[in-house]
């Protein structure tokens, strides 16, 4: 009996159907290699947007951490993400979606303050985890930058210690002295203060006080500039805290 | 996708040699009969798509733990969709089935979409009944019958997934037909959503 004479086969036959074209891209991830603002990076997206951005010797080398990491197929992408290239080269995320799925809330909470960053400028490790909620988890707060799936769109760098020295990053201490300069941070300005025992900068004609990384505390004349090693201090010299940079 | 009982899998040498590039054609090969078991199996289209997506993920999480040779000598079309129907019984386990609704077993755009020939509506109204009296069967049989019928699979390859001997895969496939018939017949009024038994029909 076959399908032609037998209209219950001949049916159930017609009960097949073309999968949606959308699916392969819910399961498997598309790489491409774009320039950065230090090298090539290997970027890889889902239907939900960039979900990894690495250094990597190669496609196959990218392919084998994105796999341990996510457990997903990856495959070469026709094009870059929309938006990804403008965001490499200009150091603001904009209009790049992220895939940020498979994070725990805390690990998220950091790396969303961290995306508010500007560049240009830097917060120590003990501002991320207060902004993150725990404000005593400075080294988890430390562990889920250095887990950033996304560098460079999520701006990881630009969390340093509160010493001005930069800190420990995904793609190595030196990369990241040599992007904050490029983008113009001040590094060598933050550290010479806080050798000094300065952490904070505030103007008597604002009445505000600044981390010294902030852009605020970098336009304040030296003639109105006060130095002060907490945040107390400056509280109990009648200085509030900026509101662009939210020292802590 | 034929594939003699015998031969080796195009797709599964595919995989041994480049597992991301394997898995695009083994996606390539089988998404039509993965996606339309689904669909036929836990019958609404949004399920069916996350069913059949998450019935790749795991099986490409399973071929990233497998070595070459065992990856080379898996027939892929089978151990895909036994990997869906566990899937499916996982699902069905910890979420205990809700309602189902046969009208959802559709594209979402296929109503609204209005450019739909006479022939294809027609043929659209005879599925969904068909899909309604299908879901009336025992799980086994219905299961049967979709892998044999609508996936279109050898009887070999039906009793591997359904994991029995072939006589037993056989035997489901002619049960379900035979409950279809029986519903069909049973069936007095093409749209009346519950088709009548033998006894409320004599009655």
């Amino acid at each position: 009996m076959t399908s032609d004479h037998d209209p219950l086969l001949a049916g159930l036959a017609a009960m097949a159907v073309p999968a949606p074209g959308r699916l392969l891209g819910t399961v498997a991830g598309r790489w491409t290699r774009v320039p950065g603002p230090a090298g090539d990076v290997y970027v890889a997206s889902t239907d939900l947007g960039v979900a990894y951005l690495r250094t990597a010797g190669s496609a196959e080398e990218f392919a084998g951490l994105f796999r341990a990491r996510f457990g997903r197929p990856l495959l070469p992408a026709a094009r870059p993400p929309a938006g990804l290239l403008t965001a490499l080269r200009t150091g603001r995320a904009g209009r790049v979606r992220l895939d940020l799925r498979g994070l725990t809330p805390f690990a998220a909470s950091v790396l969303a303050a961290t995306a508010t960053i500007p560049r240009g400028e830097t917060r120590p490790y003990g501002w991320i985890a207060r902004q993150a909620g725990r404000p005593r988890a400075v080294r988890a707060a430390a562990s889920a930058l250095a887990a950033n799936p996304v560098p460079l769109l999520i701006p990881c760098h630009r969390i340093v210690q509160a010493d001005g020295m930069a800190g420990g990053y995904v793609f190595g201490t030196p990369r990241k002295e040599a992007l904050l300069r490029l983008e113009g941070a001040n590094l060598d300005e933050v550290r010479d203060l806080a050798a000094a025992g300065t952490r904070y900068l505030a103007s008597d004609t604002t009445g505000v006080v600044c981390f010294s990384s902030c852009r605020n505390a970098r336009r304040i004349t030296l003639a109105h500039r006060h130095g002060f090693a907490s945040l107390a201090a400056a509280g109990r010299s009648g200085f509030r805290p900026c509101r662009h940079c939210r020292p802590v | 996708m034929d594939q003699t009982a015998t031969g080796p899998d195009r797709i599964a040498v595919e995989l041994a040699a480049d597992l991301d590039a394997g898995f695009a054609a083994l996606f390539e090969a089988h998404q039509n009969v993965l996606f339309s078991t689904a669909l036929r199996i836990c019958g609404r289209w949004a399920d069916a798509e996350d069913l059949t997506a998450a019935a790749f993920l795991r099986a490409f999480r399973a071929l990233s733990g497998y070595d070459q040779e065992r990856i080379a000598g898996l027939r892929t079309r089978p151990w895909l969709l036994t990997i869906l129907l566990n899937a499916w019984r996982n699902q069905v386990r910890t979420a205990a089935r809700g309602p189902r609704e046969v009208l959802d077993a559709e594209p979402p755009e296929l109503e609204t979409r209005g450019a739909s020939t006479e022939a294809q509506a027609e043929r659209h109204e005879t599925s969904r009944e068909l899909a309604a009296l299908l879901d009336l069967l025992p799980d086994r049989q219905r299961v049967a019958v979709v892998l044999r019928y609508v996936a279109d699979l050898p009887i070999a390859e039906v009793a591997s997934v359904l994991g029995c001997p072939p006589g037993t895969a056989k035997s489901h496939v002619s049960r379900g037909l035979r409950r279809l018939r029986e519903l069909q017949a049973a069936q007095v009024r093409p749209d009346d959503p519950a088709p009548q038994t033998d006894e409320e029909k004599v009655r």
